[in-house]
């Protein structure tokens, strides 16, 4: 039974290991990554969906799903609790004939045909839960249509020094694509896939079926369905965006991207009801700030009590910063203590943590030292030391 | 055993009448995020009750826009969940029936049908003048295993720190919890029995005090049914010992407001294990402390953007407090805006109001000074 058909479906790629994160990745999917206080990074292209007037979302999960699952939930948070559509988690199943990991991101795709059939769309939205970036599809879609196109692709202007680290989409100036090199050493184009693509249904659906039958491909659709859909000649279009968008798949760059939202002009500002990023709430209190506390440049948020000095710094919930201690150009991500007399410089802290009274982590951002990491409910010793670049985890 | 639960959204009203104008006390703003019916709606819901009628009167628009479906509470249920209770309007009526809205027979009254329809063994009734965090089911079982026609929570407070600014109700009652008198007073010193307005009676008892009410045209709750059953009915007291805040006056709100600033109330209030306290969801982002930010002893809301000084004070959701601003003491309501070189000492700002550059207000912790809702200054 179907309510209503709907015209475009979106897939969430967020199965992936996001290796290169290391402690962070250690015990939640990529996705779940907690970012900018309150967040966790899909509440980024899930608010998108919603503020674009996409209700349907199929999140492809696979590696260490549990506490994905139970943040998405029902979807509530981005009211995507729908009577038909909504958000639905989408794990690797045991069918009639197979049972069989997500093999690649087409794989993945693929095994959930039945997932976007039965919603009758006419366009399949495909994101990846490793961005941040405040996007209308709705425009992406405009354009898809306008151009008549089989495949759509958001691009980023890119420095060229950079873009041999991206995808490239080389385009004719009606901005059809070409020439897609992955990683090229010598670029041609500045034009960086986003890793964003809309596709009609069924086009998508006879590229993956076919791309599972060759048992060479690496079931990718960066490395085979983009490639094949050019090389058949299909129509493929670059959609440009401008505007905050961020990869937030290493140490440094998710540190980055959070230091973003400091400043007097943020480039990456979250404030506003305009297009509002949504994230399931925590209802611990409003933040309590001590009688001795100073707190400069931050972002802070609810659950937290402030008795030492913060600066520069983006602290989630739940955190307590007591009397005596320095937080500076630090990334909380949430529930954790640093005790009175501890230093925490240049670091990103993963939840559950306790910084012992007296301890030191990181050094000044000055020194030119790399960043710390501490992985989730790790407890630092009283007056122990945490060298910058180390990378904690249990 | 189950219980269900009966609000009642506007008696009180009258108490802090600055607040209520646009309002009803169920609405009414605290604690840099909440509003009063937060408070109660979370303690009914902590204690496992589901199924909660809202007796409204005038004035919530305010408080329909907070409960929504009632899904920030879990309580948007196809089974049981929240049913506002507005007056009931008959077509040959001149106006409402309920008359006056801190009449709670006639509220009541209202309400029969949402209490007859109930199955629950128990009705917990509630006012929206006070701030707890209490463990209701304690109160369920204490009144079921002790035989109570009605059990009546109190509380033992401090008379000189509660600035009555109206009659309260205080209950004596002997060693074993009976209650033995029942009163209307307006202390002002000493160690008082307070009643919390909070009740927990058995359905069928409620339904038959309501018929003999009805039948006998009363008037006044206490004055009619409860004062002159005293030495019939069996009426108990469960004294509540947790943090507890009263709200009877403007004075009464900014200083329980300013308590927020202790951490036995933050404590009492927040900290309760298993005890959260729900309100609705607004997504802002977090707050910016931008440089040159001077913030102490503050409780803050997220979605605010500071870049003054802000001490001793209390900011709700989205407030801004501009450059070589000052606010000191003082309660910002949701989206208040400060420009620069602006101070503020023992202030209440509404919702929505602008202070122009380089103003200057004050008032006095006895007599806060008050902007209303969408004021400019």
């Amino acid at each position: 039974m179907i309510f209503r058909k709907k015209e475009c479906v979106a897939m969430l790629l967020a199965g992936g290991q996001g290796s290169r994160l290391y402690a962070l990745t250690k015990k939640v999917a990529k996705p779940a990554v907690r970012f900018g206080g309150k967040y966790r990074i899909i509440d980024f292209p899930l608010s998108n969906c919603v503020n674009s007037g996409i209700d349907t979302v199929g999140v492809l999960t696979q590696y260490q799903p549990l506490v994905l699952n139970e943040y998405i939930g029902n979807g509530l948070p981005w009211d995507l609790d729908r009577s038909f559509g909504g958000v639905k988690i989408l794990p690797p199943y045991q069918g009639q004939k197979s049972a069989d990991w997500y093999k690649g991101t087409a794989n993945a795709i693929y095994q959930n045909l039945a997932f976007i059939n039965r919603y009758d769309a006419d366009y399949v939205l495909i994101l990846s839960g490793d961005h941040i970036y405040k996007m209308d599809y709705d425009k992406m879609l405009d354009f898809h249509k306008a151009k008549g196109a089989d495949c759509t692709i958001a691009v980023i202007d890119v420095p060229i020094e950079e873009a041999s680290r991206f995808g490239i989409m080389s385009t004719n100036p009606d901005g059809s694509i070409y020439k897609f090199s992955e990683k090229p050493k010598n670029p041609d184009s500045t034009n960086a896939s986003m890793g964003i693509y809309i596709f009609n249904r069924k086009k998508l659906c006879d590229y993956l079926i076919a791309d599972e039958a060759d048992p060479n491909s690496s079931n990718d659709f960066g490395k085979n369905i983009i490639p094949n859909m050019l090389a058949a000649g299909e129509k493929m279009f670059a959609y440009p965006f401008e505007g905050y968008w961020k990869d937030v798949g290493t140490i440094s760059s998710l540190w980055e991207a959070n230091m973003d939202l400091l400043g007097d002009q943020p480039v990456l500002d979250l404030s506003g009801n305009d297009w509002r990023i949504f994230a399931r709430h925590s209802a611990s209190a409003p933040q309590f700030v001590g009688a001795r506390a100073s707190i400069e440049n931050c972002y802070i948020t609810e659950g937290c009590e402030i008795y030492g000095t913060v600066k520069n710094s983006v602290i989630g919930p739940g955190v307590k910063v007591m009397a005596g201690a320095h937080v500076e150009d630090c990334v909380l991500m949430g529930d954790c203590v640093i005790e009175a007399g501890a230093t925490v410089q240049y670091a990103i802290i993963d939840s559950d943590v306790t910084v012992g009274a007296g301890a030191t982590v990181g050094a000044p951002r000055s020194t030119g030292a790399e960043i710390a990491v501490v992985g989730e409910g790790i407890t630092i010793a009283a007056g122990a030391t945490v060298e910058p670049g180390a990378m904690l985890s249990e | 055993m189950t219980a269900a639960g009966l609000i009642f959204a506007n008696i009180h009203d009258q108490s802090i009448p600055e607040l209520t104008r646009v309002r009803s006390m169920a609405s009414v703003p605290f604690g840099c995020r909440y509003r009063l019916i937060d408070f109660t709606l979370s303690n009914m819901v902590n204690s496992g009750i589901n199924r909660i009628g809202l007796i409204t009167h005038h004035n919530y628009q305010s408080l329909l826009d907070h409960i929504g479906t009632g899904k920030d509470w879990d309580l948007a249920r196809r089974s049981g969940g929240i049913k506002l209770i507005p007056p009931y309007i008959t077509a040959y009526d001149q106006g409402t029936r309920i008359k006056s809205p801190s009449h709670r027979l006639e509220a009541l009254f209202g309400a029969k049908d949402f209490i007859a329809r109930c199955n629950e063994d128990y009705f917990v009734l509630s006012d929206c003048d006070i701030i707890c965090n209490i463990d209701l089911s304690e109160v369920i079982e204490a009144h079921a295993a002790s035989g109570a026609d009605i059990t009546f929570v109190t509380k033992r407070m401090d008379a000189a720190a509660m600035h009555l600014a109206e009659q309260v109700s205080i209950i004596a009652a002997d060693e074993d919890g009976k209650v033995t008198d029942f009163t209307r007073a307006q202390p002002t010193e000493g160690m008082v029995n307070l009643y919390t307005n909070i009740m927990v009676v058995s359905r069928e008892y409620l339904l038959t005090i309501l018929a003999a009410a009805s039948a006998h045209g009363y008037r006044s709750f206490f004055a009619d049914v409860i004062v002159p059953s005293l030495g019939t009915a069996n009426f108990r007291a469960y004294e509540y010992d947790g943090w507890y805040a009263y709200i009877g006056s403007l004075e009464g709100y900014f200083a329980s407001s300013m308590d927020m600033l202790t951490q036995e109330a933050r404590e009492g209030l927040f900290a309760v294990k298993n005890r959260p306290v729900l309100t609705k969801v607004r997504n802002s982002a977090p707050t910016k402390y931008k440089e040159g930010a001077d913030v102490k002893n503050s409780f803050i809301a997220d979605g605010c953007v500071i870049e003054g000084t802000v001490e001793n004070s209390i900011l709700f959701r989205g407030v801004k407090v501009g450059k070589g601003t000052v606010v000191k003491n003082s309660i910002l309501m949701q989206d208040t805006y400060t420009g620069s070189d602006v101070t503020l000492n023992c202030v209440i700002t509404d919702k929505d109001v602008t202070i122009r550059d380089g103003r200057h207000l004050s008032g006095h912790k006895t007599m806060p000074f008050y902007v209303g809702k969408g004021g400019s200054v």
